[in-house]
């Protein structure tokens, strides 16, 4: 029998029972839906993961104090950078084209009768530029601010839309834990990066935050921004034998400190973002098999149904690989129809995540196929147990079938 | 001969006790016969009809087709043998209840790789007096008007034996008498008939009746040869 002929004997029956076949479809269509929507929130975050990246400002070199852990770094409590540090290297490692130290906590956050918690950076006006941040109105603090433990603040702009609201906040008084701080300067606004909002921050004096707000005598980072002429990996080199020989490690003793470069936290950001992808979808595809399923136990229940057709179809010569085949492209429309709609109610919900939520979602060619041809295969696989029994009916057996 | 069958043996076993539904029966058909096997139920001509239809093999004996020895082929000859050999009327019509007449008698020709059948399928019908009928679904045709369809479908591959199971069994009288003047029309002009009854009266229309009782023949009446 010619294959048009078995695709439209299928579509046929499909139709004639089109609520149950439906409902097979369903199972396929929310999996590969899912599937499809899961990979897009995937992949949409791992390119606004790679654009904030990107947008930390280029040729970065991160120095926290603790050993670097086999995935990134580990929690740095360790107490070990000085602001002594920084300045030593600025001197005697060659390629620093400029540095800023940095501390930061949760604080506190007060203006007249509003109150909100932030994270508080202290730092010098270098970390802004390294860091790529960008002052929308008002103005930087100056050094000499910052060696006089200047009580002047630079809001993110989320952190002035909670506290003022729509009024100016330039000049105005805040207290962080406690402190007056007067705001000199409000940040432009950079967008989420999903686990810390830099946006909802206040930069303050390293010096300052250091001694009146937190009591620290350690750094919690160094930012080095390497000069366009030198080399990162000679750089770190540098760094790593100044910084050990100011801790007087031994030789032998591990680092007390890490390097971290921009590929570093790229690969990092990425790791994490793959397996974040490969979870989504490997979630999905959990709903994509029991779709399948469903396919099987529907098309069990229409292999009995239809018996006496199939005795029929064998008693006027229709060979077993004929039946074969009606029965597994009846599962295959089912499954392949389920996943084209699926792909199209899939992309519908990455568009609508987009635009409703704060996730980013970017379609790509190759999950459309990978969904498209996995619910082929799920219908071909699922379909299978059922069409053989139907290929394997004894005809006397089948014809007799009330 | 178009058929030569000798000493067909066919058991079943139900709930351990092994039934002989057959036990050596020995059948010889020439072309362009009308042959009736009758018998009561339980008697094994059921049976001896799904062997002679190819659609079951006997366990014991040799069954001859147009000359081909099928006791022992492949469930793929088999299926392609009844396609081309063989025409089955039942008493249940079996027609396909999602296709029309036309398409119904269609289908055998699809089965053996053909690709526009409908010509053939159309004239058929009309052979059996249904040209105007041809896009109703056998829901939408009387009891009579189906077992025509389902004969039509029977002759489309021009088969060596017609075999009806009781095509009257489920017709009014009036009717049944048109379908067994329809077959008698159908072995004047040539084709081999083989029916299987209980109703003595319309095994009795048939030139040579074969009685079976536990799966054996135990009386020929009529003589073999064209009707």
């Amino acid at each position: 029998m010619l294959f048009w002929t078995i695709v439209k004997v299928g579509l046929k029956s499909l139709v004639a029972n089109s609520l149950r076949s439906f409902l097979a479809m369903l199972g396929i269509i929310i999996g590969v839906a899912a599937v499809i929507s899961m990979l897009a929130l995937g992949a949409g975050a791992q390119k606004q993961v790679m654009e904030r990246l990107t947008a930390m400002g280029t040729n970065l070199l991160v120095i926290r104090p603790g050993q670097s852990g086999f995935h990134g770094v580990m929690s740095g409590t360790q107490e070990t950078l000085t602001v002594e540090d920084a300045q030593a290297l600025l001197k005697e490692a060659p390629g620093i084209r400029r540095l800023a130290p940095a501390v930061g906590s949760i604080a506190q956050i007060k203006y007249m009768a509003q109150n909100t918690r932030a994270r508080v950076t202290g730092t010098t006006a270098t970390y802004l530029s390294i860091r790529d941040f960008q002052v929308e109105k008002g103005r930087v603090f100056s050094d000499s601010e910052v060696e006089s433990m200047g009580r002047v603040a630079i809001l993110g702009p989320v952190t002035v839309e909670n506290l003022f609201g729509i009024s100016d906040p330039l000049g105005e008084t805040i207290k962080l834990n406690g402190i007056n701080f007067t705001v000199i300067g409000v940040l432009k606004a950079k967008g989420d990066q999903g686990w810390f909002n830099p946006d909802d921050q206040v930069i303050v004096p390293y010096t300052t935050a250091m001694q009146q707000l937190f009591g620290l005598d350690h750094v919690a980072e160094i930012d080095v921004q390497v000069a366009d002429e030198a080399d990162v990996t000679a750089l770190q080199a540098a760094i790593t034998k100044v910084l050990r020989k100011r801790h007087r490690t031994q030789t032998g003793m591990p680092d007390d400190f890490n390097i971290r470069n921009q590929a570093d936290m790229i690969e990092t950001a990425n790791q994490f973002t793959r397996t974040f992808t490969i979870l989504l979808g490997g979630i999905a595809s959990i709903s994509l098999l029991v779709g399948g399923i469903g396919i099987m136990n529907i098309m069990l229940v229409t292999v009995t149904e239809r018996t006496r057709e199939i005795g029929i179809r064998k008693a006027i010569g229709a060979k077993e690989r004929s039946i074969l085949m009606q029965f597994l492209v009846e599962a295959v429309i089912i499954s392949g129809l389920g996943g084209l709609i699926g792909v199209a109610l899939g992309l519908a919900a990455a568009v609508a995540i987009k635009h409703f939520s704060d996730f980013n979602t970017v379609m790509e060619g190759s999950s459309i196929l990978l969904a498209l041809s996995f619910s082929a295969v799920v219908g071909i696989f699922f379909g299978w147990y059922p069409a053989l029994r139907a290929a394997r009916l004894d005809p006397v057996e089948a014809l007799r079938y009330e | 001969m178009i058929i030569q069958a000798e000493a067909l043996v066919k058991t079943y076993s139900v709930g351990g006790t092994t039934v002989r539904a057959l036990d050596g029966v020995d059948l010889a058909v020439e072309e362009g016969e009308m042959l009736a096997i009758a018998g009561p139920s339980g008697s094994g001509k059921s049976t001896l009809m799904h062997i002679l239809g190819c659609l079951d093999r006997p366990d014991g004996g040799t069954y001859v087709l147009a000359g081909d020895d099928i006791s022992r082929v492949s469930k793929d000859r088999l299926a392609e043998i009844r396609n081309r050999r063989i025409g089955f009327v039942f008493q249940t019509f079996n027609l396909l209840p999602r296709m029309n007449a036309l398409e119904n008698v269609e289908l055998p020709l699809l089965y053996a790789g053909l690709r526009h059948a409908k010509d053939r399928a159309a004239e058929a019908l009309k052979r059996v007096g249904l040209e105007d009928r041809m896009h109703h679904a056998p829901n939408q045709l009387s009891g009579g008007q189906r077992q025509r369809v389902s004969i039509a479908r029977a002759l489309i591959t021009n088969p060596a034996i017609l075999l009806a199971d009781e095509p009257t069994g489920n017709l009014d009288s009036r009717t049944g008498e048109e379908i067994l003047v329809l077959f008698e029309s159908l072995n004047a002009a040539g084709h081999t008939v083989i029916m299987v009854t209980h109703e003595p009266e319309i095994a009795d229309r048939c030139r040579r009746q074969i009685h079976m009782r536990d799966g054996r023949v135990v009386e020929i009446r009529g003589a073999a040869g064209r009707g």
